[in-house]
């Protein structure tokens, strides 16, 4: 705390926040901008959420009763594009904002004025996005992943919107991953090596790459997109020499080392919550570290597995599977440090250890149902079924969206200097934990049974399970609401918490009071 | 790792906003111009839409950069945070890497595993019963559906303007490395005589390509629209020419501020990052040489 009271003096700005709304428009400030890219996700994450909803009321009961077939479609459309670029990589992005500066002793990010343009541009692809929505054609309907010629022949006009906004969103990120890079590699406080980086620092610096490695490449495959759209070139068109096949190769080579995007930074906030409230150190840190990269790696070399019955040839289908199976090696062995982590700790269940123990059990499910799917042969029975349906919103509800929860209860105290209330906190954890299996745990059953995804309608044999699953969707979506209520009761009105609310917590970023002050570390820590 | 003097951070900026803005009302105008053009529908409001905002655009990055260069100037940058804006350039590079290496994966694709399929090699052969005696060859004049994409008479040969071409890019980088030398040694004429080389010749390159544009268009009918081989020439080479004029761009912006005196022989971030981005633009010209005209 010295070195925060010496900054005054060395100072030579003013130290507060600036008034009025242009504290939030044109501010350079860390944590200004990672309260602004949480608040921001959350909003799309009910955006995106109220869309899901529509989905599973549709689903309620076999035939068309809510909504008609294209609407439907644009929905699942947009609820993942929404979910995905709106809501899970903008909450990391925050969340990086808040804590990788408080984590390794930097006084901000590493280039702060391009950082308020990365938030700022978030917002202006994600208007245009959702402006989509009010267009003549209504919004892209084509499913997330944009396949051609549903996209280039049969798209709506407000694709070339939907284009665009995915190339803003694109740069957004891409400078938000350059600037937390740079602050890793260039702001640590003396002291900090690499390998004495939390867990949420390393994860992050590794999905930073990734970003700067893929999103280029997703930038490429919409061009060419605009291009066979407008100006008549035959990029995704057998008939002048193209091939639809090339897009789904270039979507997927950006779209695989994107889910792990999506999971990374989870894994390094589950292994920050894990220790503390084992009370014990991350076992296998230096695993833990190699063990993400690993994962990192074999991103780049695995796309084809979202393809197998696009009509590969057999040693394409051989590599994609056998890569693909590799990856749970290094999944594995993460799993298994957080358990051993656990092992024989001194274990309280407050709400963040809650879904960090619901993330590793929910978790494992998802990643075995991916190994399944990574079996070529088996794949072909479950393609484009409930059951890919089931397995990646097992690994990314329990996975990246526990791990945002688990991560805004656990550094909430730090961020607004009040404590939740303990109680709700466990309601919204287990409302959800049952929400989340009811809604889900059928879609497997109807994947094998083959009732396939993307379609407002479905046989009567298929009814059971569906009901089952969106009273399970409602009560997930319902308990979502409480969060918003326990985070604003906490900052209104909440217990005042130390600067270090949780005994078994370590780290710089419990050094400084709770609220975490304007400006900390200007002058940096000492690390030994 | 952290120096003992504190890091400069800048307290508030208007430039963020203003750059948002200004991309909401560009790529919205544009957006709307090009569906409109499509639907043929009037597109008067939505070039005013596409103009207004990239003229915010260019406001924006005019007052950005005037406010960096005046901190720079006024000696707020420290060591780390030179590196931090080298650790940003490189980073940016590399996201140009990884953009190109999606257009050259696609050109091998379509080369070596699209257009043989249709002509019916290999497991994948089948495809060739789509357009049945559709031969694979490449540079592909003939495609598979001539009458939706008539194929080019001929394509570019790689000996007569793209040679000369890349003759003239690579003597821009060795142009420009003589520049650097020179600034290094503090011998600011040969500075400014080298580098304003560089943006000519990199003026001449782009001359030189929008000719081999018009004589691909108006002789060759080698076009955007004939089929994949004239989709991807253009996808890559145009690409690689925006990025010659960003360079160049850049590189002129330098030399404006060399003539006034900006940069010292130890302190000179600003011509670095446009040097190295300009050589990241010459190697990916030698990889279009070879694998785009020449095999």
């Amino acid at each position: 705390m010295s070195a925060v009271a010496d900054a005054h003096a060395a100072d030579h700005h003013d130290h507060g926040p600036a008034k009025g709304i242009g504290r939030w428009l044109f501010t350079t400030n860390h944590k200004d901008i990672g309260t602004m890219y949480l608040v921001f996700s959350f909003a799309m994450f009910l955006a995106g959420g109220a869309m899901a909803m529509i989905i599973r009321a549709e689903l309620f009961q076999p035939g068309l009763q809510m909504v008609e077939p294209a609407f439907f479609n644009q929905m699942t459309t947009m609820h993942g594009l929404v979910m995905i670029f709106g809501a899970v990589m903008p909450a990391f992005v925050g969340l990086a904002n808040w804590m990788i500066p408080l984590m390794v002793g930097a006084p901000d990010m590493a280039l702060p004025r391009m950082n308020n343009w990365s938030f700022w541009l978030l917002v202006t692809g994600s208007l245009i996005l959702m402006s989509t929505l009010f267009m003549d054609g209504g919004a892209p309907n084509f499913g997330w992943t944009a396949y051609a010629p549903l996209s280039t022949t049969y798209g709506p006009d407000s694709t070339t919107f939907f284009i665009f906004s995915v190339h803003i969103l694109g740069i957004s990120s891409i400078m938000g991953a350059i600037n937390v890079i740079a602050t890793i590699i260039n702001m640590r406080a003396p002291g900090m090596t690499l390998m004495k980086m939390p867990m949420f620092v390393w994860t992050w610096l590794i999905t930073a790459f990734l970003l700067i490695a893929v999103l280029p490449v997703l930038a490429g495959a919409v061009t060419m997109l605009l291009m066979d759209i407008h100006f008549g070139t035959a990029f995704f068109d057998a008939a002048g020499g193209g091939d639809p096949v090339l897009y789904q190769h270039i979507f997927w080579f950006f779209g695989h080392p994107e889910v792990y995007i999506l999971i990374l930074p989870a894994f390094g906030i589950i292994s920050q919550i894990i220790p503390t409230f084992s009370r014990k150190p991350l076992f296998g840190y230096t695993s833990m570290v190699y063990a993400t990269a690993a994962i990192a790696i074999l991103s780049f070399l695995v796309w084809s597995h979202h393809m197998f019955t696009v009509g590969l040839p057999l040693p394409g289908e051989l590599f994609f599977m056998y890569a693909t199976m590799i990856i749970a090696v290094p999944t594995g062995v993460k799993i298994f440090n957080w358990i051993t982590t656990m092992f024989r700790g001194s274990i309280s269940f407050e709400t963040p250890m809650l879904f960090a123990i619901g993330f590793v059990v929910l978790f494992t499910v998802g990643g075995l149902s991916g190994v399944m799917l990574a079996i070529a042969p088996a794949d072909f029975q479950y393609h484009d079924t409930y059951f890919v349906v089931a397995h990646f919103h097992y690994v990314l509800i329990p996975g990246a969206i526990y791990g945002i929860f688990a991560s805004v209860y656990y550094w909430l105290p730090k961020w607004s200097g009040r404590m939740y209330s303990e109680a709700l906190g466990k309601a919204h954890f287990w409302l959800s934990f049952i929400g989340l299996n009811i809604a889900f745990f059928p879609m497997h059953f109807l994947g094998l049974a083959g009732m396939p995804r993307r379609y407002a309608d479905y046989p009567i044999q298929f009814a059971n399970f569906n009901q089952v699953s969106t009273i399970g969707a409602f009560l997930f979506g319902a308990s979502q609401l409480l969060l918003v209520f326990i985070v604003y009761k906490a900052v209104k009105s909440g217990p005042k918490a130390d600067a270090k609310p949780w005994d078994g917590a370590e780290g710089l970023e419990w050094t400084v009071p709770s609220p975490a002050p304007y400006h900390t570390f200007e002058q940096p820590p000492r690390v030994d | 790792m952290s120096s003992n003097q504190s890091y400069y951070v800048p307290e508030s900026s208007i430039w963020p906003i203003v750059g948002a803005v200004g991309m909401l009302l560009t790529f919205f105008g544009l957006s709307t111009v090009l569906v409109n053009q499509s639907n043929g529908d009037p597109t008067t409001t939505a070039w005013v839409v596409f103009t207004v905002g990239a003229l915010v655009l260019v406001y924006m990055i005019t007052g950005w950069l005037r406010d960096v260069i005046r901190e720079s100037r006024a000696g707020l940058y420290d060591a780390q945070m030179d590196r931090s804006f080298r650790q940003g350039m490189s980073w940016f590079i590399f996201s140009e890497v990884a953009f190109f290496a999606a257009l050259f994966g696609s050109l091998f694709y379509i080369r070596f595993f699209a257009v043989p399929w249709l002509g019916g090699e290999g497991a994948k052969g089948t495809a060739n019963m789509l357009w049945e005696g559709f031969q694979a060859q490449w540079p592909l004049l003939n495609n598979p559906d001539n009458s939706q994409f008539a194929g080019p008479d001929a394509v570019i040969g790689p000996w007569g303007l793209p040679l000369l071409n890349t003759l003239i890019l690579v003597t821009s980088s060795i142009t420009l490395t003589l520049s650097h030398k020179a600034l290094k040694y503090d011998k600011r004429k040969p500075t400014i005589y080298w580098l304003a080389a560089t943006v000519a010749l990199g003026a001449i390159f782009l001359f030189f390509q929008i000719e081999e544009y018009i004589e691909a268009y108006s002789h060759l009918h080698l076009t955007l629209d004939s089929g994949i081989y004239g989709s991807i020439f253009f996808l890559m080479t145009g690409f690689h020419g925006l990025h010659v004029l960003l360079g160049g761009i850049i590189l002129f912006v330098v030399l404006m501020r060399l003539i006034k005196g900006h940069f010292s022989a130890h302190d000179h971030f600003g011509y670095e990052a446009g040097a190295w981005y300009w050589h990241f633009v010459d190697v990916v010209w030698i990889m279009l040489f070879v694998f785009v005209y020449v095999i």
